[in-house]
């Protein structure tokens, strides 16, 4: 099975932005970079369904060379080999831009399998694996937390907001990962020798053409300043008044 | 600005809340909206969405449910209907089905939007990056605007208009089609959905206490019970229940946290609520410098002095 995982270099969760001077990029200062939380569980689907049914798993980034970083520890826990497309200006890309330029690398590799984390943690879109999916035409399960593949075709189970559903699908399939579906390996000191002598492949990335235009980043509005109501069971008559009176909505 | 079309969930003959939002959100730029229901029995569904500002509303009929064969159908319909822009409230299938629409119109998508505003014939929108820790506004110019739209965000309307209903192309079968649906345990209302969200962190000490949030939910009645990541990651809540960067992101009209000192990442994910109560036995702790209300104190005490009381106001009416 040829199983492709796409990841992304994201800021760090931890991070507290701050607002460039131009007031419409994040101030690259002091930011540190890792793995998209969830491209981290697409990455270890991909060497568990290896490790299943057999293949070979290629894990597949836009962005600066600099991710490199974030492949070889994909790599390292198992992963064949690496390509980056090497865009400099990654971080203006929309997700139809990212789709497109991933849809024509994929098709170009050949997969039965592509496999990307349900969201990236940076820009929030949830949106390139489905779209991803439409320009293929190949079958989609987004947020999926459990994944059976064979012969051919699988099933998925997708968290939904009313429940778990499953889903019956051909291969080939672009899964979207959720939380639940696995939990990432560490990658083991042989792991990162070997990591070392895989292939990684950078190649020069079409340019691409963004349908958006940020007009302005800001801070979220401060909350106005809140009050401690008392300590203690005591303090909920006071609590119940303040919800009732002040924020009138009880 | 010219036609809107909204994609419309629905559940028991009527449209989903979020849809209900995303209609009004719809008709408050002035549009001729066009909502678009899926499947079969959408009927019944179809014929409200006047009530909530659409002018029309159009049913594609399929088997099964199926996101992309969906999407397919979508797409036709917003190009058929020459649409400036096409809406879907940011629920689990808006997200997942409209990713495909966008695509296939080849436009890119604004997901989990938290305003729209009109600027003469353009959209601008605002939306969270960073799970929320920035908001970026941004314009677009894709050939249509696609977006999704945060739940709890945007204002029903309630019109007591009529849609004039018909049926579109029937849904053609699908790549992945949907072959069951577990529902949550007793018809449970998911974290990003619900008015109410009662959330609990380390400092219930064990996941059998929360059942103390749960006796809360049920005292407000319409909540919904949400986790910290700490707790998620223990295994004492289900992932589905975790809000923050990497859970969901929600906008209750109240969030009470129970025991979460407030790490950056949930602060990201609930700071969009409209009243924050945080209840926690550190006075310091950071969830604090957010909410709007504090108790500091012993949840085992404070919670359900506070069902008790939450009880008696509901029964007041």
């Amino acid at each position: 099975m040829k199983i492709i995982a796409c990841i992304k270099r994201v800021p760090t969760t931890d991070l507290q932005p701050r607002v460039a001077a131009d007031g419409k990029s994040l101030d690259a200062a002091g930011v540190q970079y890792m793995t998209s939380f969830y491209d981290e569980i697409a990455v270890e689907e991909a060497i568990k369904q290896k490790e299943k049914h057999g293949g070979e798993v290629t894990v597949l980034t836009i962005g600066s060379a600099e991710a490199s970083k974030e492949v070889r520890e994909a790599l390292a826990k198992g992963a064949d080999k690496g390509v980056i497309l090497v865009d400099n200006a990654w971080g203006g890309r929309d997700p139809l831009a990212t789709a497109k330029t991933l849809a024509g690398k994929i098709t170009e590799l050949g997969a039965d399998l592509v496999l990307l984390g349900r969201v990236g943690t940076d820009r929030d879109n949830a949106s390139v694996g489905p779209m991803l999916a439409a320009l293929l035409g190949w079958a989609c399960v987004t947020d999926v937390v459990g994944l059976e593949l064979g012969d051919g075709k699988g099933t998925a189970r997708r968290e939904a907001d009313a429940g778990t559903e499953t889903y019956a699908f051909a291969l080939p399939a672009v899964i979207t990962c959720q939380k639940d579906l696995n939990e990432p390996r560490y990658a083991g000191l042989k792991g990162i020798m070997a990591a070392k002598k895989k292939p990684l492949e950078e190649s020069p990335c079409p340019p691409a053409t963004s349908q958006v235009e940020i007009e302005k980043l800001a801070l979220p509005p401060a909350r106005k300043a809140g009050r401690i109501v008392g300590e203690g069971a005591a303090a909920v008559p006071a609590l119940i008044d303040a919800l009732r009176n002040e924020a009138k909505i009880l | 600005m010219s036609t809107i079309v909204v994609f419309v969930e629905h559940a028991a003959g009527a449209p989903r809340r979020g849809s209900q939002e995303a209609l009004g959100a719809a008709s408050a730029l002035g549009a001729t909206v066009v909502a678009v229901l899926c499947g079969n029995g959408a009927d019944a569904a179809a014929a409200q969405c006047g009530k909530f500002g659409a002018a029309r509303a159009v049913v594609l009929d399929a088997t099964a449910w199926s996101p992309d064969s969906a999407a397919i159908g979508v797409a036709a319909l917003v190009r058929a209907e020459k649409a400036s822009a096409f809406l879907a409230s940011a629920t689990s299938s808006g997200r997942d089905v409209a990713p495909r629409v966008a695509a296939l119109l080849d436009c890119t998508l604004f997901s989990d939007c938290t305003a729209l505003r009109k600027d003469g014939e353009k959209l601008v929108v605002t939306r969270p990056w960073l799970a929320g820790k920035l908001d970026a506004t941004l314009r677009s110019s894709a050939p249509v605007l696609c977006a999704t739209l945060r739940r709890n965000m945007f204002a029903v309307k309630e019109t007591g208009g009529t849609a004039a209903v018909s049926k579109g192309p029937a849904l053609g079968p699908g790549k992945a089609v949907l072959e069951k649906i577990e529902a949550r345990a007793g018809g449970k209302l998911d974290v990003a959905e619900a008015p109410v969200v009662v959330s609990g962190g380390r400092g219930l000490k064990e996941a059998p206490n929360f059942a103390l949030l749960e006796d809360l939910a049920s005292a407000f009645g319409n909540a919904a019970v949400g986790a910290s990541r700490a707790v998620v990651d223990a295994g004492w809540r289900p992932h589905s229940e975790q809000v923050g960067q990497t859970g969901k992101t929600v906008s209750p009209q109240l969030y009470i946290a129970v025991g979460i000192s407030g790490a950056i990442q949930h602060l990201a994910g609930m700071k969009t609520s409209k009243v924050i109560v945080a209840i926690n036995k550190d006075p310091e702790a950071p969830i604090f410098k957010l909410a709007d209300y504090g108790i500091v104190g012993d949840a085992f005490e404070i919670v359900p002095a506070l069902a008790q009381a939450v009880r008696k106001i509901k029964a007041q009416g």
